[in-house]
C-alpha cells in the first residue's frame, strides 16, 4: 500500500470554542433548578391517565418528593416490622416452651422496674468470676438422699482417689448416692455446676421435682464450705445461679397452674390465684419449712420468696425481716455477708419498695463485724494460708452489692446515717471502701475532704490503704468536689499514693487519680503527677507489667487535653511515653495519640513543641514497620502519618517546610504513601510558591522551585509502584514546567518514558491480579496530553520526546493479541495534529512551548506529518493483520476509530486522505460489528460539519459513506 | 380394655371438719362401655396403734388396746350393677362427716406407733374375668377449734454447765451461757414455734444449734403404757461458731400430718415436746427440753 501523505486539518481553536458554546439562556430565578424540589401544579388531567404512578405526580400541591427508597418500603422498614410483631408474639408463646428463657425476659423487666440507673446484678456476675479465682484444686461433695451420709468405709481408701471418682461418676444422683469430686481445677467446678444446672432442668422437665430440690438443697449446701477462700466469691456467684433459676422455675410451674383459662396479669392478687396452686406453693414452702441445716434452708427459701406473692399479700413483707435475722445464725463471717448479699439481691428483685430489710441486713452485717478478726476466722486463714488484706478484699463485692441496694434512690439522710454508723465503728477499711463505692459518686464528691480524713485515721486492720484512695478515685472521677477542696484532696490522696511501695497497687491507684487531676487541673499538676508515675515504675523495670494502666494513663490524658502544644509541654509526657517499651504497646499508644491529635488538631500548626514530637511519636510508629507488619496496618500507619504531615505548615517560610519534608523523607522512608504524600507536599509547595509569586520567579525563588523539583526528583525513583511513579513524574514534570524549569520537567518526562519499559503485564489492584493495559494506556494519553504544550529541547532533535514516547511503546512487550499499541499510536495522531497548528490550544503561562520555538516552520511541519503517516502505515498493517486472523470485530471498532481521528483532525480536501477515510468507513462496516447508532449519528455530525464554513468538501466525503443495513 | 378410677375431691388442700360434708366426684374413664357388678363407695377414720418392738413382750397383756379404733365408718351404693357408657363419667358424692354416739374425730396424725388415718375407698366389682377395680383416698381432718384461748406466756431459759443434769464430770466442761427464751410453749399448730436464743459466751466454739421435734406417743390404759419418744424433725438455726450476744431467732413451722393438736385418750396419747440442742465443737451435745402444747385455733 502506497504511503498515506497526511495533512492535517487546521484548527482555529477559539472559533471552534465558539460554536461549540450553548446560547446562553437565562433562567428566570424561581422558575426551574435541577436540585429544587419538584413542584406540580396542575396534574389533574395527567393524573386519571397516569393513576398515581408515582407520589409526585399524584400530589396536586407543591411537595418535596419524597426519598426513593423510603417510598418504596411504605411506611415502615421490614425490619422494625419484624421487631414489632416479635414483641407482639412474645406473650402468645406458650408458657411450657422454655421456662429459663423466659424467665429471663421476665427478670430483665423487672430490673426495669428497678430504673435503669441501677446497675444490676449480671453485671456484677462476670467481674466477680474474673477477679477470684484460685489455682488450688477444688471439690464438691454432694450428698443426694438422706443426710447422714454413709461416711467413708475404711476400706475405700485402698482404692485410689482417681478410681474412687470415676466409680462415682458412673453413679447418677439417684437417691442415696453420694459424689465427691476431687481434684477440681477452677474451670472443671465451673463447668460441674453448670452440669448440675441442666441436670436441675432436667429433672424438673421430667417431673422429677424431688430431685429437683435435692439439687438446689445440696448446691446451697457447697457454700458452707470455705476451703480454698479465695474462690468463694465466684462460687457464691455459680450457685446463686442455680437457685435463680430454681425459684424461676417453681414460680413459673405455680404461675402456669393459675393461667387457665386466661394468664395472669402481672400485677395479679391473691384473689386470682386458685386453689390448686395455692395449695402446690403451700407445699414448696413447708418442704422447704423442714429443710435440716440452716443454710441451704435459707437460701432455697430466699430463692422463691417471689412465689409467696401466690399466697397472701403481705408475705414477702413478713419473710424478708424473718430471713434476715436468722441469718445472724451463720457463724461463718464470710457466709454471712453473702448470703445477705443474695437476700438483697432477691429482695431487690422481687420488692423494690422494702427497703427496710436491706437496711437491717446492712446494720446486722455491721453487728458480726467484729467477728473477722475473730479466732476462728484467724485460725482458718493460717490453715489455708491467705493474708489477711486478700481475705478482705472476698468481702468487697457482698457489701458493696448491699450498700448499692441501700444506696439506690435512698435520701441523703439515709446515707448520712450509714456514714456514721460506718464511722462509729471505728472506721473500718472495709467498710469504708464499700460505701465510698456503692453509694452515689456526687454524695460521695460532696464530702471528699470527710472520707480523706476518714482513711487517715482508719485502723487499716490489713486492709491496704490505696485501695481505699482508689474507691475515693473512681467516685472523684465521676463527680465534682467542691472546687475550694479540690487541690486539698489531691495533694492529701496524692501523698498517701506515693508512698504505697508495691508497683502493681501503685501504679492501679494512680491510674484512677489521673482521671481527676485532668479533670480539674492543669498541665502543671498532671505534669508532676507523670513524674511520680514515671520515678515509681521505672525501678526494676515495673512498667512492664503494668502496661494496661498506663495506657489508661494516657488516654484519660488524652481525653482531657486538646491542645497539643500543652500536652507536648509538659516536661514529662514524652518520657513516660518511653515507658511503654514493648513494641506492640508502644504502636498502640502512639496510634491512640496521632488519632486524637488528627481529631483535634483542627489549626496548621509549625509549633516546634508539637512538631518534635508529633515527629518522635510517628518515627515510633514509622519504625515498628517490619516486614511481616499485615498491609493493613501500614495502610493505617501511613495514614496518621499523613494526617500529621498535613497539619504541618510553616506558612510563608517556604524553606522550612521544604526541609520538614526533607527530614520527614528520612524518618519515614519505608511508607510509600508517606512519601507520596511528601512528593505532593512539595509539589504544592511549589505551586504555592508560583501563585506568591504571581508567576514570575525572582532569582531566589526560582532556586527554590528548583530544589522543590530536585526533592521530587529524588524521592520518586524510591517509591516501589511503577504507576505512583509514573505519574508522580508526570505530575512533577507539570509542576516543574508550571514553573519554568524546563530542564527539570525534561527530566521528569524523559526518566517516566525511560521507566516505561519497566512497567508489568499484570499488577495487582486490591489483592487480584490485573492486566495493567488500561493503566499504561491511561497514562500514555495524559501524557500525550502534556507533551503538546514541553518545548523540544535545543540539544535533541525534533519531537524528541515524542518519538522517544512512541519508540519505547513500539519496543514494550503488550499483550499478545492486543490492540494496545495501535491505540496508542491512534491517539498519538491527535497530538500531533495539534502540534501543527499556528496556535496550541493550550499553553503554559512564561513557557514558549512549540508553536513559538519552530514559529510553523515548514521543516517543523513536514517532520510531523512524516511521523503522522509511519504511524497510520502502521495502523493500516495491523488492520490488515486483524482482518487475516478472526479479529474482525476489533478490526472493525480500530477503524472506526481511526476514521474519527481522520474526520477531526485529517484534512480531508486531501483527496487520498479522504479516500482513506472512506475506506476505513467501509472496513469498520464490513462485518456488520458496527453500533448502528453511533454510525448514524456520527454521519449526522459530519453532515453537520460540511454546513460550516470551510467544510463544504466533506459533502462530497458524506455522499460515499453508506450506512449498511443490518439486514 | 383400660378403665381408670379416681376419687377427687372437691378441696384442693383435702381438709375438713367435723360435721362439714366431704364432698366430690368419682371419675371413671374408659374408651368403651364398661360392663360392673355395681360401685361403692366408703369412708372410714381409723387409729392405728402398735406397739415398739421392745415393749411388745411386755405389754401382751393388753392386747385389745392395741387393736385399731373406728371413729367414723359409712358405705354407699353409688351404682347399680350394670353399664357406663365409654368415655369419662364423673359420680358426685357426698358424706357429712358425722360421728355415731359420742365418739370424737380426732385430727389426722401420722406417726410412728399412732396413726390416725381418714380415707375413702371406692370398689367397683366386676365380672368373674375381669378384675375388681379399687381406689383409695386420704383425707385430712382438722378438728373444731379449741375454745380456750391462752394467752402466750413467754418461757424464758439459762443454760450453763450448772443447770445441767445427767453429766458425769461436770468440772470438765467448758464454760459457757447461753440465754434464751420460746414466746410460748402452749402453741397454735398452724403457726411457728418461736423464741430466740443468744449465746452469750463461751469457752469454746459452738458447732451448731438446733431445734428438735419430739413426739411422745403413749399407747396403753391405766393398768400399763408404752411410751416412747422419737424426733419428727431436727432444724438447724445456728451454723458454725456464731457470734456472741448476738439474738438468734428460733423459729420452726409445725410440719403437717406428722403433728397434731395434743391429744389424751383413753387408749393412747400424743404429745410434743421441742429440744433446743447445742452442739460443741467436740460433738458434746447440750439440751434442753420443753414440752409443748399444741392447739388449733
Amino acid at each position: 500500500m502506497a504511503a498515506v501523505q497526511w495533512r492535517s486539518r487546521g484548527r482555529n481553536y477559539e472559533a471552534e470554542l465558539q460554536r461549540c458554546r450553548p446560547e446562553v439562556a437565562l433562567v428566570e430565578f424561581g422558575d426551574y433548578h435541577p436540585l429544587k424540589p419538584i413542584m406540580v401544579t396542575d396534574t389533574k388531567t395527567r393524573h386519571g391517565a397516569r393513576k398515581g404512578s408515582t407520589s409526585s405526580s399524584s400530589s396536586s400541591s407543591s411537595s418535596v418528593p419524597p426519598d426513593p427508597l423510603s417510598s418504596m418500603l411504605d411506611g415502615t422498614d421490614p425490619l422494625s416490622m419484624f421487631a414489632a410483631a416479635s414483641a407482639s408474639e412474645t406473650p402468645a408463646i406458650s408458657r411450657s416452651a422454655s421456662a429459663g428463657d423466659l424467665g429471663r425476659k421476665r427478670k430483665e423487666k423487672e430490673e426495669e422496674a428497678v430504673g435503669a440507673d441501677f446497675e444490676p446484678w449480671s453485671s456484677k456476675r462476670g467481674e466477680i468470676l474474673a477477679r477470684f479465682t484460685t489455682t488450688e484444686k477444688l471439690s464438691i461433695n454432694l450428698f443426694m438422699g438422706s443426710d447422714r451420709g454413709k461416711a467413708p468405709s475404711p476400706g475405700s481408701s485402698a482404692v485410689s482417689e482417681k478410681v474412687r471418682t470415676r466409680l462415682e461418676e458412673l453413679d447418677d444422683l439417684e437417691e442415696g448416692s453420694q459424689r465427691e469430686l476431687l481434684n477440681l481445677s477452677q474451670q472443671d467446678y465451673a463447668n460441674r455446676i453448670e452440669e448440675l444446672n441442666q441436670s436441675l432442668k432436667e429433672a424438673w422437665a421430667s417431673d422429677q421435682k424431688v430431685k429437683a430440690l435435692k439439687i438446689v438443697i445440696q448446691c446451697s449446701k457447697l457454700l458452707s464450705d470455705t476451703s480454698v477462700i479465695q474462690f468463694y466469691p465466684s462460687k457464691f456467684v455459680l450457685i446463686t445461679d442455680i437457685l435463680d433459676t430454681f425459684g424461676q422455675l417453681v414460680y413459673d410451674r405455680i404461675w402456669s397452674m393459675c393461667s387457665d383459662p386466661r394468664p395472669l396479669p402481672d400485677s395479679f392478687t391473691v384473689d386470682d390465684v386458685n386453689d390448686t396452686a395455692k395449695e402446690t406453693c403451700l407445699n414448696w414452702f413447708f418442704k422447704i419449712a423442714s429443710i435440716r441445716e440452716l443454710l441451704p434452708r435459707l437460701y432455697v427459701e430466699a430463692a422463691i420468696l417471689k412465689c409467696n406473692r401466690f399466697l397472701n399479700k403481705s408475705g414477702i413483707q413478713e419473710t424478708l425481716p424473718r430471713l434476715t435475722a436468722m441469718i445472724k445464725g451463720i457463724g461463718d463471717p464470710l457466709v454471712a455477708a453473702y448470703t445477705r448479699a443474695y437476700l438483697c439481691r432477691v429482695g431487690v428483685e422481687v420488692a423494690p419498695h422494702l427497703k427496710d430489710s436491706l437496711n437491717q441486713n446492712f446494720f446486722d452485717l455491721l453487728g458480726t463485724f467484729r467477728q473477722i478478726g475473730g479466732e476462728s476466722v484467724r485460725k482458718q486463714l493460717a490453715l489455708q494460708r491467705v493474708e489477711a488484706p486478700e481475705y478482705l478484699t472476698l468481702y468487697s463485692p457482698a457489701i458493696s452489692w448491699i450498700l448499692q441496694c441501700i444506696a439506690y434512690r435512698a435520701p441523703e439522710p439515709l446515707l448520712t446515717e450509714m456514714m456514721e454508723r460506718c464511722k462509729k465503728l471505728g472506721n473500718n477499711a472495709l467498710l469504708l471502701n464499700s460505701v465510698m463505692r456503692a453509694f452515689r459518686p456526687e454524695f460521695v464528691a460532696d464530702r471528699a475532704t470527710d472520707f480523706i480524713g476518714m482513711i487517715k485515721d482508719c485502723d487499716e486492720a490489713g486492709f491496704p490503704k490505696h485501695l481505699l484512695f482508689g474507691s475515693l478515685g473512681r467516685s472523684l472521677a465521676c463527680a465534682d468536689p467542691p472546687e475550694s477542696e479540690r487541690l486539698t484532696i489531691l495533694n492529701e490522696a496524692w501523698k498517701v499514693i506515693t508512698k504505697v511501695r508495691s508497683p502493681r497497687d501503685y501504679v492501679n491507684c494512680a491510674e484512677i487519680w489521673v482521671e481527676f487531676t485532668c479533670r480539674h487541673f492543669t498541665k502543671r499538676e498532671v505534669n508532676t503527677i507523670l513524674a511520680d508515675i514515671i520515678k515509681h515504675m521505672t525501678p526494676d523495670r515495673a512498667f512492664e507489667d503494668a502496661y494496661s494502666q498506663l495506657q489508661s494513663v494516657i488516654r484519660k490524658i488524652l481525653t482531657y487535653f486538646h491542645d497539643f502544644s500543652v500536652l507536648f509541654s509538659m516536661e514529662r509526657f514524652l518520657p513516660f511515653l518511653d515507658m511503654f517499651q514493648k513494641d506492640s504497646v508502644r504502636v498502640e499508644v502512639c496510634r491512640s495519640i496521632m488519632e486524637i491529635f488528627i481529631k483535634h488538631q483542627l489549626d496548621l500548626t509549625r509549633d516546634p513543641v508539637i512538631l518534635n514530637a508529633m515527629l518522635h511519636i510517628c518515627k515510633t510508629m514509622h519504625d515498628s514497620v517490619n516486614a511481616l507488619t499485615l498491609e493493613d496496618e501500614r495502610r493505617s500507619l501511613a495514614l496518621l502519618i499523613i494526617g500529621f504531615i498535613r497539619m504541618v505548615s510553616f506558612g510563608r517560610d517556604f524553606e522550612q517546610q521544604l526541609s520538614f519534608c526533607v527530614e520527614a523523607r528520612a524518618t519515614f522512608c519505608n511508607l510509600e504513601p508517606v512519601l507520596v504524600q511528601l512528593i505532593h507536599t512539595v509539589n504544592q509547595l511549589a505551586m504555592e510558591t508560583r501563585r506568591v509569586m504571581r508567576g514570575s520567579h525572582s532569582r531566589k525563588t526560582a532556586a527554590f522551585v528548583r530544589a522543590c523539583a530536585a526533592y521530587s526528583f529524588i524521592t520518586i525513583p524510591s517509591l516501589s509502584s511503577i504507576f505512583s511513579r509514573l505519574s508522580l513524574y508526570l505530575l512533577s514534570g507539570q509542576v516543574a514546567l508550571a514553573n519554568q524549569c524546563l530542564s527539570q520537567a525534561d527530566a521528569f518526562l524523559k526518566a517516566a518514558v525511560s521507566i516505561l519499559p519497566e512497567v508489568p503485564r499484570s499488577i495487582s489492584v486490591e489483592g487480584k491480579l490485573r492486566s495493567s493495559e488500561s493503566f499504561l494506556l491511561d497514562f500514555t494519553n495524559n501524557f500525550l496530553a502534556m507533551l503538546l504544550v514541553v518545548p523540544d529541547h535545543p540539544e535533541h532533535g525534533v519531537l524528541y520526546l515524542v518519538r522517544g514516547l512512541l519508540n519505547m511503546v513500539q519496543d514494550y512487550t503488550w499483550e499478545d493479541n492486543s490492540d494496545a499499541k495501535v491505540r496508542v499510536y491512534v491517539s498519538a495522531l491527535p497530538l500531533l495534529a495539534a502540534m501543527g497548528q499556528e496556535t496550541y490550544v493550550y499553553s503554559v503561562p512564561k513557557v514558549d512551548s512549540n508553536e513559538t520555538l519552530y514559529g510553523g516552520d515548514p521543516k517543523f511541519l513536514s517532520e510531523i506529518n512524516k511521523l503522522c503517516e509511519t504511524l497510520i502505515g502502521q495502523i493500516l498493517d495491523h488492520l490488515k493483520v486483524l482482518g487475516r486472523d478472526e479479529g474482525t470485530r476489533r478490526q472493525g471498532a480500530l477503524a472506526f476509530s481511526l476514521f474519527g481521528v481522520l474526520l477531526a483532525h485529517g484534512d480531508l480536501r486531501n483527496n487520498k486522505l479522504s479516500q482513506l477515510a472512506v475506506n476505513l468507513w467501509n472496513l469498520s462496516h464490513k462485518h456488520g460489528h458496527c453500533e448502528p447508532r453511533v454510525s448514524v449519528r456520527t454521519l449526522e455530525f459530519v453532515k453537520h460539519q460540511a454546513q460550516q464554513p470551510d467544510m463544504s468538501h466533506l459533502s462530497d466525503t458524506v455522499q460515499r459513506l453508506t450506512l449498511q443495513s443490518r439486514t | 380394655m383400660s378403665v381408670t378410677l379416681d376419687i377427687r375431691l372437691k378441696r384442693a388442700n383435702k381438709v375438713y371438719r367435723e360435721g362439714e360434708a366431704v364432698a366430690g366426684v368419682i371419675v371413671l374413664a374408659c374408651k368403651e362401655p364398661l360392663q360392673h357388678h355395681g360401685i361403692s363407695l366408703s369412708m372410714e377414720g381409723v387409729v392405728n396403734l402398735q406397739l415398739s418392738s421392745k415393749s411388745v413382750g411386755v405389754f401382751e397383756a393388753f392386747y385389745n388396746s392395741v387393736k385399731p379404733i373406728q371413729l367414723i365408718s359409712s358405705n354407699i351404693e353409688v351404682a347399680k350393677a350394670g353399664k357406663i357408657p365409654g368415655g369419662k363419667t364423673e359420680i358426685p358424692f357426698e358424706f357429712p362427716l358425722h360421728t355415731k354416739g359420742n365418739k370424737v374425730l380426732y385430727e389426722t396424725y401420722h406417726g410412728v406407733f399412732v396413726n390416725i388415718q381418714y380415707s375413702l375407698r371406692c370398689d367397683m366389682r366386676r365380672s368373674l374375668l375381669a378384675k375388681d377395680l379399687s381406689r383409695n383416698c386420704e383425707f385430712i381432718v382438722h378438728c373444731q377449734p379449741q375454745k380456750a384461748k391462752v394467752a402466750p406466756t413467754p418461757v424464758n431459759f439459762t443454760i450453763t454447765p450448772d443447770t445441767l443434769e445427767n453429766t458425769r464430770e461436770r468440772s470438765l466442761l467448758p464454760k459457757f451461757l447461753i440465754r434464751g427464751h420460746l414466746d410460748a410453749t402452749h402453741c397454735v399448730i398452724s403457726q411457728p414455734l418461736t423464741g430466740e436464743v443468744v449465746l452469750e459466751n463461751s469457752d469454746v466454739p459452738i458447732k451448731s444449734i438446733e431445734l428438735q421435734l419430739v413426739r411422745v406417743e403413749t399407747c396403753g390404759c391405766a393398768e400399763g403404757y408404752a411410751r416412747d419418744a422419737t424426733e419428727i424433725q431436727n432444724i438447724q438455726i445456728a451454723e458454725g461458731d456464731v457470734c456472741h450476744g448476738l439474738s438468734i431467732p428460733i423459729y420452726m413451722v409445725f410440719p403437717r400430718l406428722f403433728t397434731c393438736p395434743t391429744l389424751e385418750t383413753t387408749n393412747f396419747k400424743v404429745e410434743f415436746e421441742v429440744n433446743v440442742v447445742i452442739v460443741l465443737h467436740d460433738d458434746h451435745l447440750i439440751t434442753e427440753n420443753f414440752p409443748l402444747k399444741l392447739c388449733r385455733v
